[in-house]
């Protein structure tokens, strides 16, 4: 049985969705975000409210193709194709966007979705490995906070941000000890639980709410696993689930891998842990310790990458994890170059099966999917 | 006591009997519409063929993509593992294991006791397999039984497109162009022995390499393959039945 804060949980993006137009009328600022690199602290700090509006359905990607490439990310296509039917009642109510110069594909588009709703782009630095990278990305944090600043009538002093930094350390603490309890053997959560649970914190409103419910949530699946209630028994295959991030809609591979008797106990995109292992320092000067902890996020669009593969051993290892599966998203070129690199990792130095899956938003190959899944999980049992 | 494996494919229906030795009964008819008719008239005709009652029958196993449709059978297995198995019983030497059938096809690398280290399908796209072959032999005009015998010998003509789709139109205009069947024939044949060099280069090639599947009959694409490959490749009158034949080892617990 499910947990019953799940419902709760679940019901968040509608929850939410009414809360940010009654907060948009009241004349609350909204900052619409595309990526686990938007400094959330910063909008925080204008007295604002941030959203994540990464597009995870299929449905607006036959508008977009009209005018991007049909050979392009899904999740791309998906999030403009929601900017331009005005489908996302996140997007419609947000007053400034927020991107970042990430990958090709996104850069591009969003040359073409600034003509919508003003927008700021942070210019990401492509490797995070210099010194010259950081100064760099610490000036990206200044501007963008000045582009609030202007946008918003607003002064964002270091107090503000300190106090951001604070309460979004303290939704990363919560998310991550949710996360985490998925490491006792069985795990007490789905994968499919966890993933909504963690993707749906993009939408809150309320922060504070937020994590409360994360708490409840935790508390439940505490109790659960004291009287021996678990998602899944002992025999699950464990697996980690590492590539492009997933949300509602897009959660097809990780579905099909519990629905073929798999336990996913480890999320290490960017819609689960990724954003959750490093924190910000409260002590360093604000803008330096937001630049430190952002530019240290192990995305495929830096190069190198080396961060991605100690995540990857650390989660596979405190996980007891028996495969890793690596989706790439059609068209990801950085994830699905890194791929190979990630499959020789994890055959050569962790020892375990590994599995890629390339696919889109679209359900025509999910037979296919499910043949390759349940032939991996044959290999492991 | 007996094992049945049934490998439902999307073109082939295939059984064998397995005494936990040796084949005793095998049979293959056209899949046609219906996996779940086609899949339980076969198990009846290799039972009757091997003159086998219900109590003597330890489990029957189904693979392929029509496995799902089955009721009468005691497990499903995927025809990835079931290719290993059957490989593996036919000869233990195999490493590596090419299937082309009808809709997917697929590369296998296998360990010295048949489990699977690795395998790579072809995506959604019908490039590479039986259905492209069987495309391309109806714009031609034969039938795809042919297809090796006419383009013995001759001169392959370049085909560049990979969408099967495409590819019927190039080989259209070829013919427009005035190219000979023959040589169209051994560029198909070509082009397909390049999307599966490439697929089986990513699992990485070990001796000794297994060609499985009803495309498994084209004795010229598996010279072409031996010769890209750098390795000889192997086909017995078996290949087509290697999924059934897996699913009845794993069956009967060997």
């Amino acid at each position: 049985m499910r947990p019953e804060i799940m419902t709760e949980v679940e019901a968040l993006r509608g929850v939410n969705s009414v809360k940010i137009k009654e907060a948009s009328e009241k004349g609350k600022k909204v900052v619409g975000m595309y990526c686990v690199f938007s400094p959330q602290e910063i909008a925080l700090a204008a007295d604002a409210i941030s959203v994540t509006l990464c597009g995870t359905t299929q449905a607006p990607i036959e508008e977009a193709e009209k005018e991007l490439p049909r050979n392009l990310c899904p999740l791309i296509k998906s999030s403009y194709g929601f900017a331009i039917t005005d489908k996302c009642p996140y997007f419609y109510f947000s007053d400034v966007l927020l991107a970042e110069t990430t990958c090709d594909g996104k850069k591009k588009m969003y040359e073409l979705m600034s003509k919508i709703k003003p927008m700021h782009i942070m210019n990401l630095p492509q490797t995070a490995n210099d010194e010259d990278s950081l100064e760099s990305w610490k000036k990206e944090m200044v501007y963008f906070k000045e582009f609030l600043e202007k946008q918003f009538g607003v002064e964002i002093t270091d107090k503000k941000l300190k106090d951001a930094i604070k309460l979004m350390n303290r939704e990363r603490r919560a998310m991550k000890r949710l996360h985490q309890l998925n490491a006792h053997k069985p795990a007490p959560l789905t994968g499919m639980d966890m993933m909504l649970a963690q993707w749906l914190k993009g939408f809150n409103v309320d922060k504070e709410a937020g994590i409360e419910l994360i708490e409840k949530l935790i508390k439940e699946l505490e109790e659960r696993m004291e009287k021996g209630i678990y998602a899944f028994d002992e025999k699950a295959p464990r697996i980690l689930l590492t590539g492009c991030p997933i949300g509602s809609g897009s959660e097809k591979v990780l579905r099909i891998l519990e629905e073929s008797g798999a336990n996913v106990v480890a999320l290490e995109n960017c819609t689960g842990y990724k954003g959750l292992d490093v924190l910000v320092d409260e002590e360093k000067d604000p803008i330096t310790a937001l630049a430190e902890k952002y530019l240290s996020t192990p995305c495929s669009c830096m190069t190198n990458n080396n961060g991605r593969l100690d995540l990857i051993e650390r989660l596979a290892k405190e996980y007891e994890v028996d495969g890793i599966v690596d989706l790439t998203w059609q068209a990801c070129h950085t994830y699905n170059i890194e791929s190979f690199t990630v499959k020789n990792f994890t055959k050569n130095v962790l020892n375990l099966p590994f599995l890629q899956v390339e696919t889109d938003y679209s359900d025509s190959d999910l037979g296919q999917i499910k043949v390759r899944v349940e032939a991996f999980l044959e290999g492991i049992k | 006591m007996y094992s049945i494996g049934v490998d439902v494919g999307s073109v082939a229906a295939k059984a064998v009997v397995f005494d936990g030795e040796k084949i005793v009964a095998r049979e293959i008819i056209p899949t046609g519409w219906s996996p779940k008719e086609s899949g339980e008239k076969l198990f009846e005709i290799v039972k009757s063929m091997a003159e086998i009652e219900k109590h003597q029958i330890k489990s029957i196993v189904g693979t392929g993509y029509g496995r799902v449709a089955l009721s009468f059978i005691d497990r499903k297995i995927t025809e990835i593992t079931c290719h290993g198995k059957g490989a593996h019983f036919l000869d233990p030497s195999i490493r590596t294991v090419i299937d082309i059938g009808g809709q997917d096809s697929k590369a296998i690398k296998l360990d010295d006791k048949g489990n699977i280290i690795d395998f790579l399908m072809n995506d959604k796209c019908a490039a590479g397999t039986g259905r492209f072959l069987q495309v391309m032999a109806h714009a031609l005009e034969i039938d795809i039984s042919q297809l090796s015998q006419i383009g013995e010998g001759a001169t392959p003509e370049t085909i560049s497109s990979m969408c099967t789709v495409f590819a019927e139109s190039e080989v259209i205009s070829l013919m427009a162009s005035g190219a000979s069947k023959e040589g169209i024939a051994a560029g198909l044949l070509q082009s397909v022995c390049s999307k599966t060099y490439t697929l089986v280069s990513k699992v990485g090639i070990q001796d000794k390499v297994f060609f499985s599947g009803g495309v498994s009959k084209n004795s010229l694409l598996k010279e072409f393959l031996s010769k890209k490959l750098g390795v000889e490749v192997f086909s017995s009158e078996l290949s087509q039945y290697l999924g059934a034949i897996g699913a009845a080892v794993i069956g009967y617990g060997v």
